[in-house]
């Protein structure tokens, strides 16, 4: 048996009313009144295509052994690199080992699902056995479109292998097409689309029964065999005609989570798939369809295993780990759709030495520190003399990884003077349970929320952006943990 | 067995700037202003100058490296010219080789000078330090940011409220304000209420802006040869000696190993204790007369007097709020204004230190900022940020 061992998910930690967007640019647009109701989930400033997946991929590997993997999949139509293979900078964040193989799937909406039937072939090969799939995007729609309105950020992650398998895979089929309903050129920094009419009547309506179609006829299900058929459409009236013309009951149709989250591109399928894992029965038969150049539609079904794993909700948590974003203009500011005077200290040019981070890999992507085999003291950055003053071992230490590790807040501040897109720059010293202190950047916080001794953990954040190179480099950051409400 | 350089250096002449914003003024003019003066003081003649050092920290705004620049301005006539750098206890390092060349009989008359052009930058604070670390793995933290943790420590480790510590580093820079606004060398001379200090805009949480220091243009000098030489040059006046210097830098463990608490500066303690052992001294809470720390931020200059024993651990609130480092009070501490409103220009800082309290031992100053009976004059000048410094003690005084 082969199909999902695992499944994750992660929504931003700011949300952002669409009135409020409405009420900023509505007057150039008035029509996009239409789809001004409920909440965008928004990347935070440090948070890109990459880092929502590894956040996503994080969650996927709470119930696998990141050790066990053998090939990482990253799906996304916003890469921050078009060379320079972004799962590769996403490897060690997850834990992963360096002896894998790894691929970026990108160009279409549908190259999320694409990247899952290709680790599902591979597991179904036996080479490689286990493959973590993630998919993420962040696409942007110009100030006043619909698609600015539309469009959320997200992401999702699964775990492909034939062991403990959860959702068992019972087939797919696939159609592609030149259909040119969203695109973008290799330098657009914004969506563009075609007529919604053309995309509904000709694209959703026609491609999805077709592709439903020749999986129903390829795995001799039926439509009534499933209990949830998941498909990204943001047309409310489309999603009816296709329900009626495919007899999907209002119980087997999936929320879009077009409410709470919005249309997140490369990774929508998967999340619908992930929060239908969540809430899925052993048993249950899932039908996952993705739309863009065509469609892949996948059949899974719940086996026992569902009720095995332990951290099976964290789509759920991140969906409820939620801040207003009370401010469209910042995400203006954050997208670098508008321009903003940061001040002059932010001039100062920090570009990227390729060979000293080369050095400093496991550090920068992994969070890997050193422990001392002689007194066992954990240190980070991992030194070559222990930083111990009792023990001074000199090359005794091994490789420790804070990464999943809590900490505690031992000082901080909020500081106005730091050149930052958010500012007050919050950071301080964290100190680490079983050891290690470090100064991070906190994130995904106010001042108030920060107060001494909270516990806070790690999150993979882009650390910085170089305009002028075009590059993004990562670390972490602290989060301080929300009280439980 | 090494016997330490109590009382084996003397200190000839200073000479000091006008700090502040020096528009007009580039590094060089700085230093021969300050040279002027120092070299006036002393009483001799430039070529009687054996060797020289300069101290000055940020390359990108100011001389370029070496130490060619203070030879080349000053014109000094083909001797020994070393620069030294140490953060913003980059003067005090300047001194302490003087002190060091001195001591040791390898010259007999040596110049350590200062100087800092801080205000080319275009911006408020200082230029920030480019290294290849702080960009990969650093917090994007600032000055202000890493010194306001200490004030977020300090009331976890002491259980302090945040707004007594607000309260009583309001009054530290209300005293530097009020300091600073009788000399007329200061960078900032206006007298500020501790009500305005606690409204003013938030630079790093809990430091406003008047929790931080002047960032300023200024240079000092000292001439400094052996006691023995300063009485036969200037038999009418007190020798100005040389009690102790002392440096120590962080180890590392502050910042990477749990033992720190992050309310207090290890490197200061260690110094301090170093300083006063090489100076004879036992009780420093009432031998120090006067004192001149590093208050870069107001709660810098509040851990310190608990760091340098002139306040028990955990009563530098009681001992601020009760005004005992008031230019009254019974340890007046910031005579000059400090760094706060004298100015702060990093390569500078700590010769201006020692000129405040050389002025005021040979009561130089007018009455109205005048410390009585003054004998002992400590400095403090501390490079770095809490988590990782190098902290600078000298103590100077007259018999």
């Amino acid at each position: 048996m082969i199909g999902l061992c695992s499944y994750g998910g992660y929504i931003p930690h700011y949300r952002l009313n669409r009135g409020l967007i409405f009420g900023a640019m509505g007057w150039m647009n008035p029509a996009t009144i239409a789809n001004a109701r409920g909440e965008k989930a928004v990347a935070n400033f440090d948070e890109d295509s990459i880092t929502l997946a590894v956040s996503a991929g994080r969650a996927a590997l709470q119930d696998v052994d990141p050790a066990t993997v053998e090939s990482l999949y990253f799906a996304s139509s916003t890469l921050p690199y078009k060379e320079r293979l972004n799962a590769a900078i996403m490897a060690p964040a997850l834990g992963l080992k360096d002896q894998i193989r790894a691929a970026d799937f990108t160009a279409s909406l549908k190259s999320g699902t694409t990247a899952l039937l290709a680790a599902l072939d591979s597991v179904s090969s036996d080479n490689p056995r286990k493959v973590l799939v993630t998919a993420a995007d962040c696409r942007l729609g110009k100030p006043a479109s619909p698609q600015e309105m539309l469009f959320g950020d997200a992401a999702a992650a699964f775990v492909v292998g034939g062991e403990n398998v959860v959702a068992e895979y019972k087939g797919s089929y696939s159609v592609t097409y030149d259909f040119g309903d969203h695109f973008r050129g290799a330098n657009s920094q914004f969506d563009n689309q075609w007529e919604d009419r053309w995309i509904r009547d000709l694209g959703l309506d026609q491609f999805i029964p077709e592709v439903v179609t020749g999986l129903l006829e390829k795995t001799g299900l039926q439509m009534t065999d499933f209990s949830k058929v998941i498909y990204p459409c943001i047309y409310p009236a489309a999603r009816r005609g296709i329900a009626k013309k495919l007899g999907i009951t209002p119980e087997m149709d999936l929320d879009n989570l077009q409410l709470e989250v919005g249309e997140s591109g490369t990774p929508h399928a998967l999340v619908m798939l992930a929060k239908a894992l969540e809430d899925a029965k052993p048993g249950d038969k899932l039908m996952v369809i993705s739309f863009g150049s065509g469609c892949d539609a996948i059949c899974f079904e719940v086996t026992e295993n569902i009720a095995k794993l332990q951290n099976g909700k964290a789509l759920s948590a991140s969906l409820a780990d939620k801040a207003e974003l009370d401010n469209y203009n910042k995400m203006l500011v954050w997208r670098q759709i508008m321009p903003a005077d940061f001040g002059k200290r932010k001039e100062v040019d920090h570009w990227t030495r390729y060979s000293a981070m080369w050095r400093n890999r496991k550090l920068m992507l992994g969070l890997e520190g050193g422990k001392c085999t002689q007194c066992g003291t954990a240190q980070i950055p991992a030194q070559d003399i222990c930083v111990n003053p009792e023990c001074d071992a000199l090359h005794t230490q091994e490789p420790y990884s804070f990464a999943d590790r809590t900490g505690h807040i031992l000082s901080f501040t909020a500081d106005n003077l730091a050149a930052s897109v958010n500012p007050p720059a919050v950071y301080g010293q964290v100190e680490f349970e079983g050891g290690g202190k470090f100064m991070f950047d906190f994130t995904d916080c106010n001042l108030d929320e920060v107060v001494t001794e909270k516990p806070v953990t790690m999150s993979f954040r882009r650390k910085y952006y170089d305009e002028k190179r075009d590059i993004s480099g990562y670390f972490w950051k602290a989060v301080p943990v929300k009280e439980v409400k | 067995m090494a016997s330490g350089i109590r009382d084996k250096v003397a200190i000839l002449g200073m000479g000091c700037t006008q700090f502040g914003e020096r528009w007009d003024a580039s590094a060089q003019n700085l230093m021969v202003e300050a040279f002027t003066e120092c070299l006036a003081d002393a009483g001799i003649e430039k070529k009687e100058i054996q060797a020289a050092y300069l101290g000055t920290h940020f390359d990108e705004v100011n001389v370029s490296k070496a130490a060619t620049p203070l030879s080349m301005t000053l014109r000094l006539p083909f001797i020994p010219v070393t620069r030294t750098e140490n953060f913003c206890a980059t003067a005090t390092e300047a001194f302490r080789a003087a002190c060091y060349a001195v001591a040791s009989g390898a010259y007999d008359i040596v110049l350590a000078l200062g100087v800092e052009k801080l205000k080319d930058t275009g911006y408020g604070g200082l230029p920030d330090i480019n290294s290849v670390d702080s960009y990969m793995t650093g917090a994007n933290a600032t000055a202000p940011g890493g010194f306001a943790q200490l004030a977020t420590a300090y009331s976890r480790v002491w259980g302090l409220p945040m707004e007594k510590i607000k309260d009583a580093i309001a009054h530290v820079s209300a005293k530097s304000h009020a300091n600073g606004a009788l000399n007329p060398k200061a960078h900032l001379r206006k007298i500020i209420s501790e009500e305005q200090i606690k409204a003013a805009p938030m630079i790093a949480y809990p430091l406003g802006l008047f929790d931080c220091c002047g960032v300023s243009d200024g240079s000092a000098a000292a001439i400094v040869t052996t006691p023995e030489i300063a009485k036969s040059l200037k038999p009418n006046q007190d020798v100005i000696k040389v009690k102790s210097i002392q440096v120590i830098g962080s180890s590392g463990e502050e910042a990477g190993f749990n033992t720190w608490d992050g309310a207090h500066f290890a490197t200061a303690r260690i110094c301090a204790d170093k300083v006063y052992g090489e100076a004879g001294i036992t009780d420093p809470r009432n031998e120090i007369s006067m004192s001149e720390v590093h208050d870069c931020f107001s709660i810098t200059e509040f851990v310190t007097m608990e760091d340098l024993g002139l306040s028990p651990k955990g009563g530098a609130y009681e001992d601020i709020m009760g005004g005992r480092f008031d230019l009254n009070g019974a340890s007046p501490c910031q005579v000059d204004g400090g760094l706060k409103c004298f100015g702060h220009p990093i390569g500078a800082s700590g010769l201006r230190m020692i000129y405040a309290m050389y002025e005021q031992l040979l009561e130089r100053v007018p009455e109205e900022r005048k410390v009585k009976n003054a004998r002992l004059g400590l400095t403090h000048n501390l490079g770095g940020t809490p988590a990782w410094n190098v902290c600078a003690v000298s103590v100077i005084g007259r018999d």
